[in-house]
């Protein structure tokens, strides 16, 4: 039962990951109707960017004190994001206003591929450390009710907790906020929102910033705890299914469907996994979003969308 | 006026009720089409003419009541069935493929006759082959019909207008339909090109004796050519009959046809 | 004035709805093919052949499967991989485990492993579209890497999934020089090609391209969706299994299923986009590109930075691959979403009227 919880949690924790980077996909979509599919690779890119920073700050300052280069790092590279976030809208989505989903999908393709070779270029390819002073060791929780413990990651806590609190942030945003109602009004229509007079290129502008921003979260935590590395882009990937199953236009979508994808690759990996060869969990996500593709296409919170003919 | 032999009830339309979550697109709507005849359907906008050809194509499925086509009742229609039953429409907005010239995209009307199997398709030998130009012989038919013949190479987005609706008929009418519902196939138009479309609806009426199910703003163009009219208003019917009828109806009056004070 | 049709009058439907309508085309390719069939083989050296011409051909097969779905159908897809995976594998199980089976017959089989796992994996194509597609086409994608690495069966018990085949021969002729491997492919190419572009040109072309542009309208005329869109992707899964197939069996000989990875399916994507959405010559064009491409970029890279004085690295190399494969996907998405094969129709329109304007 013990080793049912630890495994659970491992779960959460993970999914929580998971959610993060979804959030970054769900943000853009709800408010430009552009499935970025870049979002991985931007996770990456922020990722080395604030690892490379933090390595270089010292060096180009000459102060070597951790936190210092840390936070002057973590500016750097939300700074680099914001730049990235202006570059995409001038020079993509500018000229891809009112294409049809599919192109502006493509269009997201051409734009991973090109961050990841720009990342590599500028920042190298090795695998790099991030370290953000997050405790590395494991605490005991429940030792009176299970023998030994369950096994909890203090880093995966802290990481719940940040996410926690940039989806409550976020949400804010989006509900209260003047500049969230119109990146709403923009995801349903760009060319009505253009019309009542929406500034569509600052709009833009603004949310793959925000975007940029929770892509470096993401990165700054998921490097911490598995390093910075190219794989990184092929963990991001599974944040996909996660925005299928809780759907594209919900932010709480984000979250449950990352927590769920989480436990579910974990669990079935670890109960399923033996009968057959294991492994699974490299597509264990995938094929749940399949299934549930199947039955509920708009995910759990998404919206229907009924074509008008 | 031409007289006309009307037939016997083919389309029966019972009380469809249409609604997508709380705005009611048409409550209990009940009328029917006789076989050969030219039955509009007119009313203000957004009153559910178009949601109405809808239910009967089979792109909605009404929440309650059941449509009836030659004696064959069902309470939701599925396209393809709708399709091989004989009856075919064209679009207020056009439903064009835009991807395709003209000639394919009329061609693709004769699907449903089409036989032969990808295999052979494929080989293009034959079978295939032949098949493939009696088709193509039938729809240079309805070409020279709709008078397309110097367009039908033509990406069809890049025709204008008035032309693309021609093409949108054309495709209807490959299908070799026994009743056509006509989406507001004027809307757009000039007057000669009105003038064109109304000629052609009726020559399809008199030489295929193919029912016409039309939905129409413009009024002299209803009058003049329909046999019976129905009349919506916020998704209820407010009027049936000859035009005569309808046109001298005080509910028809005041919501559409419009009264002087 | 070259290219007139002028006094080119077609007197029945067949010839008018042949595949090369103008007489000029007829001749271009035929000398094309001639080339193909006879020149190259004579001057092309060994190096070309391996590392150009054979990818290519076969690159070629794959992105022509592709484009019948993605192009043709409107249905995007992100397993393309898989699909030669599953193509791949299935040829190798019939020919390494039923004795005496002949090559053909081996890759026509694992075509149609491809086929129905093609129509398995397509099913969701009923209920969505889009990006949701794209997601559920990467489940084939991954089941399909884990698939061949941790079911021993599927790979004759091979521990990592690696295998190889060898001694391959067709009638008699043995297929191991650079020569035989190059017509082997070129001849399957060609009779793929014909008998797609038939499919495309004919009624369930017409229907796929009809569910692509407005599906609710198809829906209307009578087109069956699901019939549509699963034999899109019954026949795309076909050509790319073969292509996968061959692959395997002529080009690389021995193989494992990493190479078979979501990298090759973006890479096809990519082929396809570039080449021309929805046109056949695109998917050569696509494939020609992305093959001389990075070659290109190794022998010129290395070279233009020398002017400068710096000096770059195979990794730098690749990484600039990247960044010049995302920067042009993106450009020709902005400037000609309809690709290299829309640019050679304009200049034929051009070549058309010419000395003319318009």
């Amino acid at each position: 039962m013990a080793f049912f919880l630890e495994t659970l949690i491992g779960g959460l924790m993970a999914g929580m990951l998971y959610s993060l980077v979804a959030l970054g996909f769900v943000l853009i979509f709800k408010a430009s109707g552009v499935f970025n599919f870049a979002q991985g690779a931007m996770v990456l890119f922020a990722a080395l960017a604030m690892a490379r920073f933090a390595e270089w700050v010292p060096r180009w300052t000459g102060i070597d004190n951790p936190i210092f280069a840390n936070v002057v790092a973590f500016l750097l590279a939300g700074a680099l994001m914001f730049v990235v976030a202006w570059l995409v809208e001038r020079l993509v989505l500018r000229h891809l206003v009112n294409q049809e989903g599919a192109t502006l999908l493509m269009a997201t393709l051409g734009i991973t591929y090109f961050m990841e070779g720009l990342g590599q270029t500028l920042f190298g390819s090795d695998i790099y450390k991030i370290d953000v002073g997050m405790p590395k060791d494991p605490v005991f929780a429940l030792e009176s009710v299970f023998e030994g413990g369950i096994l909890i990651n203090k880093e995966d806590v802290i990481a719940a907790a940040i996410a926690a609190a940039l989806v409550a942030a976020l949400s804010v945003f989006f509900q209260k906020t003047t500049t969230g109602r119109a990146l709403r009004a923009v995801a349903d229509d760009h060319q009505a929102a253009q019309s009542i007079g929406i500034p569509l290129n600052r709009i833009w502008v603004i949310v793959w910033c925000v975007a940029g921003v929770v892509a470096l979260v993401s990165g700054m935590i998921w490097g911490s705890k598995l390093g910075v590395q190219f794989s990184l882009t092929t963990v991001a990937l599974r944040a996909l299914p996660v925005v299928i199953l809780g759907g594209l236009t919900s932010v709480p979508g984000a979250i449950i469907g990352g927590l769920i994808i989480g436990v579910g690759e974990k669990l079935s990996e670890v109960f399923l996994g033996p009968y057959v060869g294991g492994g699974i969990e490299i597509w264990f996500a995938y094929v749940l979003a399949l299934l549930f593709l199947l039955v509920r296409p708009q995910g759990l919170f998404g919206e229907k969308i009924i074509d008008r003919v | 006026m031409k007289e006309r032999k009307l037939g016997d009830v083919i389309l029966d339309v019972q009380n469809i009720s249409l609604a997508f979550g709380g705005v009611k697109a048409l409550t209990d709507i009940s009328f029917n089409v006789r076989e050969h005849e030219i039955r509009s359907i007119i009313g203000p906008n957004g009153a559910g003419k178009s949601s109405m050809l809808n239910c009967i194509n089979g792109v909605y499925t009404p929440q309650h009541g059941t449509i009836t086509f030659r004696g064959q009742t069902f309470d939701h229609m599925n396209s393809r069935q709708v399709a091989e039953m004989g009856v075919a429409r064209t679009f207020q907005n056009l439903a064009l493929f835009k991807g395709m010239s003209v000639l394919d995209n009329i061609m693709s009307g004769r699907n449903l006759k089409i036989k032969s199997n990808i295999l052979l398709q494929a080989l293009r030998i034959g079978p295939a082959e032949r098949e493939e130009i009696r088709h193509r012989e039938f729809v240079e038919h309805i070409i020279d019909f709709l008078e397309i013949q110097a367009y039908r190479k033509t990406p069809v987005g890049q025709l204008p207008y008035g032309l693309q609706k021609r093409v949108d008929l054309g495709r209807a009418l490959a299908m070799e339909p026994q009743v056509l519902l006509l989406d507001e196939p004027m809307a757009g138009m000039n007057v000669e090109e009105k003038q064109d479309m109304c000629r052609f609806i009726l020559d399809v009426n008199d030489e295929f004796g193919t029912t016409v199910v039309l939905i129409e703003h413009d009024m002299g163009v209803v009058m003049d050519i329909s046999d019976r009219v129905v009349v919506l208003d916020y998704g209820k019917k407010i009027g049936d009959g000859e035009p005569d009828e309808v046109r001298n109806n005080e509910d028809v009056i005041r919501a559409y046809l419009g009264t002087s004070h | 004035m070259f290219y007139r049709e002028n006094g080119q009058f077609k007197t029945s439907y067949v010839a008018d709805q042949q595949i090369f309508p103008i007489a000029q085309d007829r001749t271009i390719i035929l000398l094309l093919l001639a080339v193909a069939f006879v020149v190259t083989p004579l001057l092309a050296s060994d190096y070309t052949f391996r590392a150009i011409l054979i990818p290519f051909l076969i690159m070629s097969l794959a992105a022509l499967g592709v484009n019948v779905l993605v192009g043709y159908c409107g249905q995007i897809s992100l397993g393309s991989g898989a699909f030669m995976a599953v193509g791949a594998y299935g040829a190798y199980n019939f020919f390494v485990r039923v004795p005496d089976m002949p090559l053909i017959p081996a890759l026509i089989l694992g075509g149609l492993c491809a086929t129905f796992f093609g129509i398995l994996f397509g099913l969701p194509s009923l209920r969505v579209k889009g990006l949701y597609l794209a997601v559920a086409t990467l489940a084939a994608q991954f089941f399909s890497d884990w698939m061949f690495l941790r079911i021993k069966w599927l790979t004759n018990d091979s521990p990592s999934g690696s295998v190889s085949v060898s001694s391959l021969q067709v009638f008699g002729l043995p297929i191991d020089s650079a020569q035989s491997k190059y017509w082997f492919c070129l001849v399957i190419l060609v009779v793929m090609a014909l008998l797609t572009k038939n499919l495309v040109r004919g009624a369930i072309g017409r229907e796929w391209m009809a569910i692509r542009d407005m599906d609710v309208a198809a829906a209307v005329i009578g087109i069956r969706p699901m019939y549509a869109k699963l034999s899109a992707f019954a026949v795309s899964s076909f050509i790319i299994g073969v292509a996968g197939a061959l692959w395997a069996f002529v080009y690389l000989g021995a193989w494992e299923p990493a190479a078979f990875s979501v990298d090759v399916s973006f890479r096809l994507l990519f082929m396809v986009i570039i080449g021309g959405l929805g046109s056949i010559m695109g998917a050569f064009f696509g494939a020609a590109f992305i093959v001389v491409l990075p070659i290109l970029l190794n022998q010129f890279l290395p070279a233009l930075f020398g002017l400068f004085g710096v000096e770059i690295s195979t990794a730098d190399i690749s990484h600039a691959e990247l960044m010049i494969f995302g920067g042009l996907i993106v450009w020709f998405l902005i400037v000609e979403p309809h690709g290299l094969a829309k640019l050679w129709s304009t200049a034929k329109q051009k070549l058309r009227v010419w000395p003319f304007p318009y």
